[in-house]
């Protein structure tokens, strides 16, 4: 781990109007780090996680993020080109929905190079053996490379946006619900590959989820949201444990035991 | 002999705002230290907060007041108003913790859960996964559980898995929630005979146990946390 953190948030507040969407969220990431947002829906976590992957402007606030050169970027300053190919390079966005991530009428080995060839890999043999190693990686046979999502099972779809997003060695990832929709048993397996790839590849990650279970396997940091605003941040074994905002006792008290 | 956690005046309480915010105190001026190479065992009651206390010393719980300081790193550093980086960091190389209950993931094996704290620290799998070996074998758990997920084992399967995982690395502080509640009497020594030799190697072990043999056999002293009780004056 270095000393400097790799993301800094400072004030973001996003309005729809006179509505609040999130309002005045701070923190810091640092490289291999994994925090979880938590909150019901309507809290603003999705909303803050689009802010921060620039596919919304925030009404107010910055956030910066360290180039690989070491250099500080504004993200709401870089012009929509920077922005794309940080978003195309340095960074994955895992979606809820495997179909708003993949492209549903090219074959799973496409999707995958699609994301190579952005960063300039030209390479044809090249990037069908890379794509055949991340599907592997993904637990998804060989043979499926020619296939096209469509045909695929939601958790293989999953694991498939999931092999398209790291491929290109990114250093931050966003997830939105990645395990939402999922059979339990698919998600367990969806858990611990996330889990694995994240501890090996040291990523960096933000992801935003209703389930706590999912916060307290993936991450290490948790922020609970409510009403757009955070109500309780920390470490997730604290927080989970001893829960001291209202609306987190709340939270934490409504999980059901199996 | 140095000093590796300095505990003074640490209270704790809980306030539950779902029952009309009503505050349950659990501990209040807590103070002791321990040493390194030194077996410290807290004493007292069921409900008297001994598993809080070691829930705060591994920023499990948070602190109303009071510090925590660990020598941690070459320097010291206050884990009651630690940033939860610097916790993460502490917990990697300085505070190892032995909880009651594991709690397993799905699909990852008994013999990588016992590797996994030593892969953390930066050791190579291989090397980890050798260590983790001998130490479930010499706990006794059968060989042909070690590439099981231990979700399915019995509670003093899983206690062995969970004091292996707690013992494989070298912390310089060790906190024990009850490691041998759930084993038998032949398993019950070979957890003394581990205490034994991190006591050796100069670790600074605090711990909780309700089995009095492990208790004489382990203890060089006894903390009474009775002594810490916070009343029961409800607020």
């Amino acid at each position: 781990m270095t000393d400097e953190p790799l993301l800094r948030v400072s004030a973001l507040s996003k309005f729809y109007g006179s509505r609040i969407g999130c309002e005045n969220v701070t923190f810091d990431l640092w490289p291999g780090e994994v925090l979880a947002v938590v909150g019901e829906s309507g809290s603003g976590k999705t909303t803050l996680l689009n802010c921060l992957s620039t596919r919304l402007l925030p009404s107010s606030g910055t956030a910066s993020y360290r180039m690989r050169d070491g250099q500080w970027r504004e993200l709401y300053r870089m012009s929509e080109a920077e922005r794309r190919f940080l978003m195309r390079t340095d960074w994955g966005f895992v979606h809820q929905n495997p179909a708003d991530g993949l492209r549903m009428t090219v074959s799973a080995g496409a999707n995958v190079g699609e994301r190579l060839m952005a960063v300039g890999d030209r390479h044809y043999g090249k990037i069908r053996a890379t794509a055949v190693d991340w599907l592997s990686r993904v637990e998804i046979d060989e043979d499926r490379i020619d296939d096209e999502p469509r045909a695929f099972s939601g958790g293989m779809r999953q694991r498939l946006q999931i092999a398209r997003n790291l491929v290109t060695g990114p250093r931050l990832v966003f997830m939105d619900e990645p395990t939402g929709g999922l059979d339990v048993s698919v998600q367990a397996r969806l858990l611990d590959l996330l889990r694995g790839l994240v501890t090996d590849l040291g990523l960096a990650a933000i992801v935003v989820t209703h389930d706590l279970a999912v916060a307290r396997l993936l991450s290490q940091r948790m922020m609970v949201m409510k009403d757009g605003r955070v109500v309780e941040s920390g470490l997730t074994d604290r927080v989970l444990d001893d829960p001291r905002a209202p609306y987190t006792q709340l939270l934490v008290s409504s999980i059901l035991q199996v | 002999m140095a000093t590796p956690l300095v505990v003074s005046d640490v209270a704790k309480s809980f306030t539950m705002h779902l029952r009309d915010g009503v505050t349950l105190p659990v501990v209040t001026g807590v103070s002791f230290s321990i040493r390194a190479g030194e077996c410290a065992v807290l004493g007292g009651p069921s409900g008297a907060g001994k598993s809080s206390i070691l829930k705060m010393l591994y920023g499990n719980y948070a602190v109303d007041e009071g510090q925590i300081i660990v020598q941690h790193g070459g320097g010291l550093i206050d884990l009651a108003s630690a940033s939860p980086r610097t916790v993460l960091s502490v917990r990697r190389h300085t505070i190892g913790y032995v909880s009651q209950f594991l709690r397993t993931v799905p699909r990852v094996s008994a013999l990588d859960v016992v590797a996994e704290p030593l892969v953390e620290r930066g050791e190579d799998r291989e090397s980890a996964r050798t260590r983790a070996r001998a130490l479930l074998a010499q706990l006794n758990l059968p060989e042909k559980l070690w590439a099981l997920p231990p979700a399915t084992f019995s509670g003093g399967e899983q206690q062995r898995v969970n004091i292996a995982r707690g013992f494989i690395t070298e912390h310089p502080i060790l906190l024990l929630d009850e490691p041998t509640a759930s084993l038998d009497a032949k398993n019950r020594d070979v957890v003394v005979e581990l205490i034994a030799a991190k006591k050796a190697a100069g670790v600074a072990l605090l711990g909780i146990f309700h089995d009095l043999d492990v208790r004489e056999a382990v203890a060089d002293r006894v903390i009474d946390v009775t002594a810490f009780a916070a009343g029961k004056i409800a607020a």
